[in-house]
């Protein structure tokens, strides 16, 4: 891998890390609010 | 940047987004939604919510999976040829499991926090298009846009089902307009888009059948149309605030189909009256569904009966 691509490389790994840590949070919140509406049926 | 590496790459996350087709995604969530709202009965914010997220996930996860197996006649196609896969951006099989991880996942969370019988539904849809329409039939028939039209026919009941937790006839019939609605809506299209499907082998009807065979049949799906936009207003399922627009709306679409229906295009054509009735079918359907919401809302509202 040349440097350019190393840093390509490094670029997408990182933005793919940002949007699965971002959706993971998102279902975190999601699934405690199911959980809390769910237990009120 | 040569092949060798850009599989080695990790894809950008931007492709893996557009693999789930999110153009297509706008209708199905805006269906889904409507449907969901036009119910009767009450579901809590959050869990309506969920409904319609585990839709666009199911939706996304089987575009993803019709894009991993279609990769090869896409790249023979110019207007696909650009798409992550067969532009060589992606490995396909990170495409498809991706595709099964949305599909598994969205079925499962609605299962859970929903219903089994919203989600068994989902199930079918996505097995329905991914397998039975994309790996059977859509190379095979040249009614592949009538079966294909099924799949999309599916958010609205969906969402119908995810607040009363079972099939009438309401949910049928909504899954019955969008049935009946996307061969002249695409039939419209495909006749002044001088796509490549050919070329690729796979049988469109104004390739197979003709010109004349698919304006005919334009025209025998928008009469079908009438009666069945009007039945939910006919069954009792609706008003008729609901029941008159569905049937402007339908006899207008009729009367767009008419022209259509008995031209021949010569060279040079511009297809005046084939993109007029393309362009009003979105319109129609948006309108459509948007007017059995307002319906539903007016009568829970007493606005009137």
């Amino acid at each position: 891998m040349t440097p350019e691509e190393e840093a390509e490389y490094r670029r997408r790994q990182k933005s793919r890390n940002l949007v699965l840590g971002g959706l993971l949070l998102f279902f975190v919140v999601l699934f405690y609010a199911i959980t809390i509406v769910r237990m009120g049926d | 940047m040569n092949a060798t590496t850009a599989t080695r790459m990790p894809a950008d996350w931007r492709d893996f987004f557009a693999l789930t087709k999110p153009g297509v995604m706008r209708l199905v969530i805006f269906t889904g939604l409507c449907g969901l709202l036009a119910a009767p009965g009450h579901i809590h914010p959050v869990i309506g919510f969920t409904a319609i997220l585990c839709i666009a996930l199911g939706a996304g996860g089987s575009a993803v999976l019709n894009q991993w197996w279609e990769a090869e006649i896409d790249a023979g196609m110019k207007r696909t040829a650009n798409r992550p896969l067969p532009a060589g951006r992606m490995h396909p099989v990170d495409a498809r499991d991706f595709g099964i991880a949305l599909s598994v996942a969205s079925v499962a969370l609605m299962g859970v926090a929903v219903g089994w019988l919203a989600a068994s539904i989902l199930a079918v849809a996505i097995v329905y298009y991914a397998v039975v329409y994309t790996m059977w039939l859509k190379p095979r028939t040249p009614q592949n846009i009538v079966i294909g039209g099924g799949a999309g026919a599916f958010p609205p009941m969906i969402g119908w089902v995810a607040v009363t937790g079972d099939i009438t006839a309401m949910p049928l019939l909504l899954f019955a307009i969008i049935f009946f609605w996307t061969p002249p809506h695409f039939w419209a299209l495909a006749l002044f888009v001088k796509s490549d499907y050919a070329k690729v082998g796979i049988p469109m009807m104004p390739v197979v059948a003709g010109e004349r065979a698919t304006r005919r049949q334009i025209l025998a799906y928008s009469i079908l149309l009438v009666p069945i936009a009007g039945a939910p207003w006919f069954i009792g399922g609706t008003g008729a605030l609901y029941g008159v627009t569905a049937l402007a709306l339908s006899l207008a679409f009729l009367a767009l189909s008419v022209p259509v229906a008995f031209r021949e295009a010569g060279e040079g054509d511009a297809m005046k009256p084939e993109k007029r009735l393309f362009a009003y079918s979105i319109l129609y359907l948006f309108a459509l569904f948007a007017a059995l919401v307002v319906d539903a809302l007016a009568r829970q509202q007493g606005w009137f009966a």
